[in-house]
C-alpha cells in the first residue's frame, strides 16, 4: 500500500503539485491523467525522490519515504523502478549489460564498479529478455534497437529491481501504436501477474481508459478526478481538459490499438 | 498582438544592430592587432633586416652531400653516413623523448579522466566543479618548459624532471577538456541509473564514462602528439632526451648535426602524429 498525504511541490513561484492525497492498493494499476505541465511527472519524481516534496507525506507499507537518506534512500529507489519516456537506457551498452544495471543496488560497490554481475543475475536477465522477446538482442548495443525494444528493455531492467512498485511515466508517449501496445501490455501483466502496483502517467485518454483499472486527474497540480474508468464520461474528461484545443485527447471509447 | 509591420520593424533593428557590433568588432580587431604589434616590435623593417641573417644560419645547417660517395661508409666525408655519423645515439635519444612522452601523457591522462568527473558542474556540486577547475587552470597556465627547470633543480638533470613536468602541464590541459566534454554528455541514462538505487560512482561509471571513453583517447592521443614535440624542447633545459643534445650541438654551432637532427626529429614526429591521427579516427568511429 502506497499512501501519499499532502503531497506538494514548489519550483519558486510555481506551484507543480499541490497537496495531493492518495491510496494505492497492492496490484493496482493506476493512470495518471492530463494537461502536459498538470505536474504528473512531478507527483512521480517525488514518490522516488528524485524531486525533494515541498510538503507532505509519502509511506510504503507504513514506511515514511520522504525523510529516507543515503542507503535507505538508494534501497527505496531500488524497490520503485522507474520507467521513463525516453527509455534512458545507456546507448553504447549491450542490452545485458543494460538489464543488469537493475542489479547495481545489490550488488557491492567495488564488483559493479568492475562490471562484475553474478551468474545467476545474468540468466534471470536473459529469463526476462526472453519473456519480452528480446532474447536474440541481448548483445547487441541498445542504441541501436528500435524506440518499442528499448522501453521494453526499460522495463526487464526494471523487473531486475525486484520492484514492490512501477513508476512509468509517459511510458509510450514516443512510440507508435504497435510498441505502444506491446509496452501497456507488459505493464498490465505485471500489475496482474506480479502483484506490483504501476504508476503509469499517459496524456492519451484512451491508452488510460482500456488499461487502468483505476483514473486520477491532475489540474494545475491539483487532483480532480479519482475514480474507476467508466466513471470518467465525456463530460467529465472535458472538464478535466478544459476547452477543446489540439491538447486535449480525441475522446473515443474503442480500444485505443484496434486495427482498422 | 503584434502586427507583420511591428515584425518588421523589429527585424531591422535587430540587422542593423548586428551590423553596428560586426564593424565594431572588426575595428577593435584591428586595433589589438596594431597594439600588439607595436608592444612586440613587430614591424616589416625588423623582418627585412633580419631575413638575410636567418638564410645565412640556414645555409650554413646544408650538409655537405656529394653524389659519387653518398652511400659511402661514415668515414668519408660527403656520405648519408658521414652526414649521420652518431645516428645510434640519436636513435636512441629520440626514443627517450618519446617515452618521456608517452609516459607523462598515461599519467597526466590518467589523473585527469577521474578528477574531470569533479570538475563537471552536472555531476558534482558547482563549488567543487569550480575549484577543481581553478586548479586545472593553474596547471595548465604554466608551461611545462617553466615546470621543468624548476623539476631540474629538485630531481636533477634527467628525464625524470622532464617526466613530471609534461605530466603536469597535461593534467591541467586535458582536464579541462575533458570536464567539457563531461558537461556535455546526455545524463538521462545516468538519472535511470540513480532511479534504479545505484550510486553516484556506479550512475557516473555506466551512463557517463561509456558517452565520454572515446572523445577521452582522441583528446589523450592529440597530447601525446603535442607532448613529443614538448619533450623535445623540454631537454633543452637539461631534462633529457634528444632536445639536450640538440641544445649541446647548436651551442658548439656543430652546424651539420643540427640539421641531422632536426631531420630526425620531423621523421620522428611525422610518424608518430600519423599514427596517433589513424588510432583517433579509430577511436572516434566507436562514438
Amino acid at each position: 500500500m502506497l499512501e501519499l498525504e499532502g503531497l506538494s511541490c514548489r519550483f519558486g513561484e510555481t506551484v507543480a503539485v499541490a497537496e495531493v492525497s492518495l491510496r494505492v492498493p497492492e496490484g493496482q494499476m493506476l493512470g495518471i491523467i492530463g494537461r502536459s505541465g498538470a505536474g504528473k511527472t512531478t507527483l512521480l519524481r517525488m514518490i522516488n525522490r528524485l524531486q525533494e516534496p515541498s510538503a507532505g507525506a509519502i509511506r510504503f507499507h507504513g514506511q515514511e519515504i520522504t525523510r529516507l537518506r543515503g542507503k535507505a534512500l538508494r534501497r527505496w529507489r531500488a524497490q520503485c523502478a522507474m520507467i521513463f519516456q525516453h527509455f534512458n537506457l545507456i546507448p553504447r551498452l549491450d542490452v545485458l549489460t543494460n538489464v543488469l544495471m537493475g542489479r547495481l543496488f545489490y550488488r557491492s560497490e567495488m564488483a559493479s564498479l568492475l562490471g562484475l554481475f553474478a551468474a545467476s543475475e545474468r540468466a534471470l536477465a536473459l529469463e526476462l529478455l526472453e519473456r519480452h522477446g528480446l532474447l536474440e538482442t541481448a548483445l547487441k548495443r541498445a542504441g541501436t534497437l528500435s524506440g518499442g525494444q528499448q522501453q521494453r528493455v526499460a522495463i526487464c531492467r526494471a523487473l531486475m529491481q525486484e520492484p514492490r512498485l512501477i513508476l512509468a511515466d509517459e511510458p509510450v508517449a514516443s512510440l507508435d501504436p504497435r510498441n505502444a501496445q506491446l509496452v501497456m501490455d507488459a505493464l498490465r501483466r505485471i500489475s496482474r501477474e506480479d502483484g506490483i502496483s504501476v504508476l503509469v502517467n499517459l496524456h492519451d485518454l484512451r491508452i488510460a481508459r482500456s488499461y487502468c483499472d483505476r483514473i486520477v486527474a491532475l489540474s494545475a497540480g491539483r487532483v480532480v478526478f479519482d475514480g474507476a474508468p467508466d466513471a470518467l464520461t465525456e463530460s467529465r474528461a472535458r472538464e478535466i481538459y478544459g476547452a477543446p484545443d489540439e491538447e486535449s485527447p480525441a475522446f473515443e471509447t474503442s480500444h485505443p490499438f484496434a486495427v482498422v | 498582438m503584434a502586427s507583420p509591420e511591428e515584425i518588421e520593424t523589429a527585424w531591422r533593428a535587430r540587422r542593423r544592430a548586428r551590423l553596428f557590433w560586426f564593424a565594431f568588432g572588426t575595428v577593435a580587431f584591428f586595433a589589438a592587432f596594431a597594439i600588439s604589434a607595436q608592444v612586440a616590435e613587430l614591424s616589416p623593417a625588423a623582418l627585412i633586416a633580419g631575413a638575410p641573417r636567418m638564410g645565412a644560419y640556414f645555409g650554413q645547417l646544408i650538409p655537405d652531400l656529394r653524389w659519387p660517395v653518398l652511400f659511402a661508409g661514415a668515414e668519408t666525408p660527403g656520405s648519408l653516413a658521414y652526414w649521420f655519423y652518431r645516428l645510434d645515439i640519436w636513435l636512441r635519444l629520440l626514443l627517450e623523448t618519446s617515452q618521456m612522452a608517452a609516459l607523462a601523457t598515461l599519467l597526466g591522462a590518467g589523473l585527469a579522466l577521474p578528477l574531470s568527473f569533479f570538475a563537471s558542474a552536472n555531476l558534482v556540486s558547482p563549488r567543487l566543479a569550480f575549484t577543481t577547475r581553478r586548479l586545472f587552470d593553474c596547471l595548465r597556465s604554466i608551461p611545462d618548459i617553466v615546470y621543468a627547470l624548476v623539476l631540474v633543480w629538485a630531481f636533477g638533470v634527467g628525464p625524470l624532471a622532464g617526466i613530471l613536468a609534461i605530466m603536469l602541464h597535461t593534467l591541467g590541459a586535458l582536464g579541462k577538456l575533458l570536464a567539457d566534454v563531461v558537461e556535455n554528455a546526455d545524463l538521462r541514462a545516468r538519472e535511470a541509473l540513480i532511479a534504479a538505487g545505484g550510486s553516484w560512482l556506479q550512475a557516473t561509471r555506466f551512463a557517463v564514462l561509456p558517452q565520454v571513453l572515446p572523445n577521452f583517447l582522441s583528446y589523450a592521443l592529440l597530447r601525446f602528439e603535442i607532448n613529443v614535440r614538448g619533450a623535445t624542447v623540454i631537454g633543452v633545459v637539461g631534462a633529457g632526451g634528444i632536445g639536450q643534445e640538440l641544445y649541446a650541438v647548436i651551442s658548439f654551432n656543430y652546424y651539420q648535426e643540427i640539421s641531422a637532427i632536426v631531420v630526425l626529429i620531423i621523421l620522428t614526429v611525422s610518424v608518430i602524429d600519423l599514427a596517433s591521427e589513424w588510432l583517433r579516427s579509430r577511436a572516434m568511429s566507436l562514438q
